[in-house]
């Protein structure tokens, strides 16, 4: 285990198994065509239409809870200032749309695994070469940032301890220092193991 | 700066990983409480701060931009486990665009006060990229995102000052002695006659 678990949920249904770029492509043109959104009627279409998305890929309520909850934080006050400051017309047109958003990008996330979602970056990173973008640079990038998280989390344990070990409390720098020393040897190592491959030629 | 060639060579790979990383360890660890306050701080911005003033603006801005891609791609980083494609949707878009350039802002401006790395000008330096930056780029997010007015918003923004603040403050402290224990990474400066003259050691 690498003790980071992905939002990915398997499942089956129709939503899981289109394509990511189809997904994420969607994702960008209703993100495009929500500025045009203008009527609560509309707002409120928008997120029926999300609903019914999270109907279809037959995920459980609980996890569309677990994607509305963070943003009660926000849309909650920001639904009442609104009220106050442009009236109930605007206020659920900003919230809606906002809610409608996330919780298609949360829809897609639930339900692409990510190293598809990867081979989608690449795949536009190989369209945009002629701007000097190198996709394997990219693609590596990516799967060395996926690898280097539970990396770091194991060095932060193994500092924390020393840190316990020599009574030193919780203080930011005896943490922050040592973690990012010892980071940065590491990538020294991974850097020459990449250069040992011929990755520099 | 002049010798760092257009594209990233493997130690730059590395480095950019290994950081995205520590930026993710940053979050995730909970009880960070710096100067034994109770009320524990989120540490991310503090690993954004420290990426431009550890790995110079480039390698700095693309280890955050690394970090927000796995982020959206899925992995649940951001502080308080939250991840997927809608972050990119909700309110905070701002602040995340204002990592990267916050970023590369506190990496240029200390690199350009070159080795050896000094208290002061790293605070500036973590000052004016990590707090000026990214608070007006997270303004405008919210100003655009949230339809808030100017005044709206600069007032839940001033919430966070305080906090990030003290993490700059931080950044210096952590930056210091990292640059101490891991020399190199800062450009030497021109003249080395004088006896480099540090500060507040």
């Amino acid at each position: 285990m690498t003790g980071v678990v992905g939002l990915y949920r398997p499942g089956t249904s129709v939503v899981h198994r289109l394509p990511a770029g189809v997904k994420l492509a969607g994702l960008a043109v209703v993100g495009a065509v929500s500025v045009m959104v203008g009527t609560p009627v509309r707002a409120a279409a928008l997120v029926a239409c999300v609903l019914a998305g999270y109907a279809v890929a037959r995920l459980p309520l609980s996890l569309l809870w677990a994607s509305v909850r963070p943003l009660l934080w926000v849309a909650v006050p920001l639904g009442v200032f609104q009220v106050v400051v442009a009236g109930w017309d605007r206020a659920a047109v900003v919230v809606g749309v906002l809610l409608a958003l996330v919780l298609l990008a949360n829809l897609v996330t639930l339900t692409t695994r990510t190293t598809d979602l990867i081979d989608v970056v690449v795949g536009l990173a190989r369209r945009l070469r002629f701007t000097g973008v190198d996709p394997e640079r990219v693609g590596l990038l990516l799967s060395l940032g996926i690898r280097s998280v539970p990396l770091v989390l194991e060095l932060a344990g193994e500092v924390r301890e020393a840190q316990h070990a020599r009574g030193r409390g919780a203080s930011a720098r005896a943490f922050a220092v040592p973690l990012i020393v010892g980071a940065l040897r590491r990538a020294d190592e991974m850097g020459d193991a990449l250069a040992a491959r011929g990755f520099d030629d | 700066m002049s010798r760092t060639p257009a594209v990233p060579d493997s130690r730059d790979i590395a480095m950019i990983a290994v950081f995205a990383g520590v930026v993710a360890a940053l979050g995730l660890i909970p009880a960070l409480s710096p100067f034994g306050s109770p009320v524990p701080i989120t540490a991310q911005t503090l690993g954004v701060m420290l990426a431009g003033a550890i790995l110079g603006p480039r390698r700095g801005a693309l280890a955050v931009l690394l970090f927000l891609a796995l982020v959206a791609l899925g992995l649940p980083l951001l502080a308080g486990g939250r991840g997927g494609l809608g972050i990119l949707a909700g309110t905070s878009i701002g602040y995340f665009v204002g990592w990267v350039v916050g970023a590369f802002v506190v990496g240029a401006l200390t690199y350009a006060f070159r080795a050896p790395y000094r208290l002061l000008p790293g605070l500036l330096a973590a000052l004016v990229g990590g707090v000026v930056v990214i608070h007006a780029l997270g303004i405008v997010g919210m100003i655009l995102r949230a339809d808030l007015s100017l005044g709206a918003a600069v007032k839940v923004d001033l919430l966070f000052i305080p906090g990030d603040v003290a993490k700059a403050v931080i950044c210096a402290l952590v930056a210091r002695g990292v640059h101490a224990a891991y020399p190199g990474l800062l450009p030497e400066r021109r003249s080395r006659s004088a006896e480099p003259a540090d500060a507040l050691r």
